[in-house]
């Protein structure tokens, strides 16, 4: 049990000690994209699981973060909020129940909408999307329209006379949040359990001929993946301060789909490194418009886009991960190598 | 540990400002692209012709003032990161922005936790100057406007009834609305019917049928103008003759591009009009005009009185920081405006006049002024 759980353990620690060491020498701006990041990983990762791994395209992610982000944001300013350490265990508390509402209407939208396939399920996924919306624009007691504004930020915690500010908790918050999401669908994605989601993914009549479960494991996928949408969205909540149901537009579900889809299909860390390239990336062109004048950030943006999908149509990691990348890169350069030396030793030989 | 943190170059997208000590760092937002563009555009013009102005008369206690404007796109994760650049990065000593109320309600929370004044020249929402002591506004908020126009409504047009056609989808829309239904009926009129259609919608003639049903005196529709164009058009196809009244969003040239003649001789609330005989308006119209060869609207009006009261506080203050330029800020009143006359209460809002106009083609015909 042990060494299960020391990898994730390391993961947070090397993560947090890095962003600890950046936030020395970061501003707020930095740090708050920091934060977006990680809810995009979050974001992205979930969605993965479904899009990527189960081979089943969802467009209603947004609206599994809105049920995620209201339930949280109404439990802190309706219900009961704290400072200090108790709010950050607060804010723990509501995320999960954010994510826990999210699971129930993914198992609810899921069971029905998940017998159909490919470009059926996408239109009702997004057609649920926009129903969110649309019951959340008539809730008055969830401020309709006018949203909610206010919801406190992730509070600093007083230990002694030490402080951690604001954008640590916030951050080590976050981050505890993505490390459970990436093990929990890193260890369920290549198990054998997992196995059946790639086999629902590339061919279901055939997984269903072997006595694969399809509908309950595409349930299983889906209910999974909008509990962390759920978590993301009560996230992302406390790191704007407000939220309006024009948050959660149909765009935000696009945008999920984007970072899946560039990361690779089916690749976890893929999806790490695309989320933080579509947070980062129009942010780092900001500047080209401050010295410019001219506004060619989104030309750009979506130009770096088209390139890399027209490059890589499989996504950067394709649905490979990380590790495997990283050995059949070494691989192949390895190769390389050795036949570069066996052609130097071949013509050094027949030149003598 | 404590975020006395400094401002270094960290990542490849951090882009360090150089802080000139002639110069003081004014940062604007706004939704200079997307679906709001034209709002945003015309704030940016009123603001830039205030700050011009003034730094060609020699700034501000000798230093020019450098406005940095910043796209966000009408979305509210840009907001916040763009509103935290300006402030951490740029080191702002003000902000000014946005036209959206629900934008402006990202961007009060960073305002107020950096003790940097922020003026909204046009987020009429009530909601956005109560979250904190930094954030002001120099425009009316949207009660008024729906008082405005229910008042105008019955004592002006001698209505009874009155339907209602909001944009459930936005909180301006709704915000007026209910102000309005609730004021109308104050004054003894009635609401014979309250509908509603969402942005982006390209036929509303169902709605329309069942407000004709009903032969309303007056139709409320206090929406944005590219809904409110096609709504025109399609009532006057189905020969609804009751005049439309609305708010501050129609005001936008493309209103009459969409709308054509159908949209003539409606009547809307707004901050101020071009035919207005204030020397003050008349004079910024004129400046205007020699500046970007085109005619302002309420928005660029009000960005341009935003700009100056910004600027005439920081006047007065003795030192340059922040909190004294807020606590000036907040001393302003009877600030002549090119939108009247502007007093800033004790809740940060602008305490002043509307004026109501009629549509006709490119003209908005000055019809009265409604006060407090």
């Amino acid at each position: 049990m042990r060494s299960k759980i020391r990898a994730p353990l390391l993961a947070l620690l090397i993560v947090n000690v890095l962003v600890m060491l950046l936030g020395f020498f970061t501003d707020a701006y930095v740090q708050l994209n920091i934060l977006f990041i990680v809810v995009n990983v979050l974001m992205a990762l979930s969605l993965n699981l479904v899009n990527g791994f189960t081979g089943q395209f969802s467009l209603g992610h947004a609206g599994f973060m809105a049920v995620g982000a209201y339930t949280a944001v109404f439990f802190v300013t309706k219900i009961y909020f704290a400072p200090g350490l108790l709010g950050l265990f607060l804010i723990g508390i509501y995320s999960i129940a954010g994510g826990l509402l999210a699971a129930l209407a993914g198992y609810l939208v899921g069971l029905p909408s998940l017998r159909l396939r490919g470009d059926y399920l996408a239109i009702v996924t997004l057609g649920f999307g926009e129903i969110i919306r649309v019951v959340l624009l008539n809730m008055e007691f969830l401020g309709g329209p006018r949203g909610i504004a206010g919801i406190p930020p992730i509070p600093s915690i007083q230990i002694g006379s030490f402080e951690i500010s604001s954008f640590y908790v916030a951050f080590f918050y976050a981050s505890s949040w993505a490390v459970v999401c990436f093990f929990s669908l890193w260890r369920l994605c290549y198990s054998q359990y997992g196995l059946s989601f790639l086999g629902v993914r590339e061919d279901e009549i055939a997984a269903e001929a072997m006595g694969v479960p399809t509908t309950k494991v595409k349930v299983r996928a889906f209910v999974l993946s909008s509990f962390f949408a759920g978590v993301a969205g009560s996230l992302m909540a406390h790191f704007t301060s407000y939220i309006s149901p024009a948050s959660f537009s149909f765009l935000l579900s696009v945008n999920a789909v984007i970072m899946v889809v560039l990361g690779g299909m089916g690749s976890l860390t893929g999806s790490i490194l695309a989320a933080a390239i579509i947070t980062v990336l129009p942010e780092a062109l900001r500047p080209l418009q401050e010295i410019t004048g001219v506004d060619l950030r989104m030309v750009i943006y979506a130009l770096a886009l088209v390139l890399i999908m027209i490059i890589r149509p499989t996504g950067l990691f394709g649905d490979r991960e990380w590790p495997e990348i990283w050995r059949s890169w070494k691989t192949t350069r390895n190769l390389k190598k050795q036949t570069a030396a066996q052609k130097q030793s071949q013509s050094a030989r027949s030149s003598s | 540990m404590k975020s006395s943190l400094t401002a270094v170059l960290a990542l490849a997208f951090v882009v360090g400002c150089t802080k000139n000590e002639n110069e003081i760092v004014v940062g604007e937002y706004g939704s200079l692209t997307g679906g709001m563009a034209t709002f945003g555009v015309s704030t940016h013009k009123g603001i830039q012709l205030a700050f011009d102005e003034i730094n060609d008369k020699g700034g501000i206690k000798s230093k020019k003032i450098k406005l940095i404007t910043l796209d966000d796109q009408g979305k509210d994760t840009e907001v916040a990161s763009v509103v935290t650049k300006l402030i951490t990065q740029h080191k702002a000593v003000a902000i000014l922005g946005e036209v959206a109320s629900g934008l402006s309600k990202v961007a009060a929370p960073i305002a107020q936790q950096n003790k940097v004044p922020m003026i909204t020249p046009s987020s009429t929402n009530p909601e956005v100057t109560k979250l904190g002591e930094y954030i002001f506004r120099v425009c009316f908020i949207d009660p008024f406007q729906g008082f405005v126009m229910a008042k105008f409504a019955s004592e002006n047009l001698k209505a009874k009834k009155a339907a209602i056609f909001r944009d459930v989808k936005n909180d301006y829309s709704v915000g007026l609305a209910d102000v309005f239904a609730a004021e109308f009926k104050k004054m003894g009129g009635e609401i014979v019917i309250d509908t509603a259609y969402q942005q982006n919608d390209i036929d509303f003639k169902a709605q329309l049928t069942q407000i004709k049903s009903k032969t309303p005196d007056v139709i409320f529709v206090p929406g944005y103008y590219t809904e409110v164009g096609l709504i025109a058009k399609q009532a006057k196809e189905l020969a609804l003759t009751a005049p439309l009244l609305g708010g501050d969003g129609w005001d936008s040239p493309k209103l009459n591009e969409i709308g054509k003649d159908a949209i003539n001789g409606n009547y809307f609330s707004n901050h101020y009009t071009t035919e207005s005989t204030d020397p003050a308006t008349i004079e910024f119209v004129t400046k205007f005009k020699a500046k970007y060869n085109e005619v302002p609207d309420g928005l660029a009006a009000l960005g341009y009185d935003a700009a100056r009261i910004l600027a005439a506080a920081m006047e007065r203050t003795t030192e340059l920081t922040p909190s004294n330029i807020r606590d000036e800020i907040a001393k302003t009143k009877e600030f002549i405006g090119a939108t009247g006359k502007i007093t800033i209460n004790e809740e940060r809002n602008a305490v002043k006049s509307a004026v109501v106009v009629q549509v006709e083609n490119e003209n908005r015909k000055y019809v009265t002024t409604v006060s407090p």
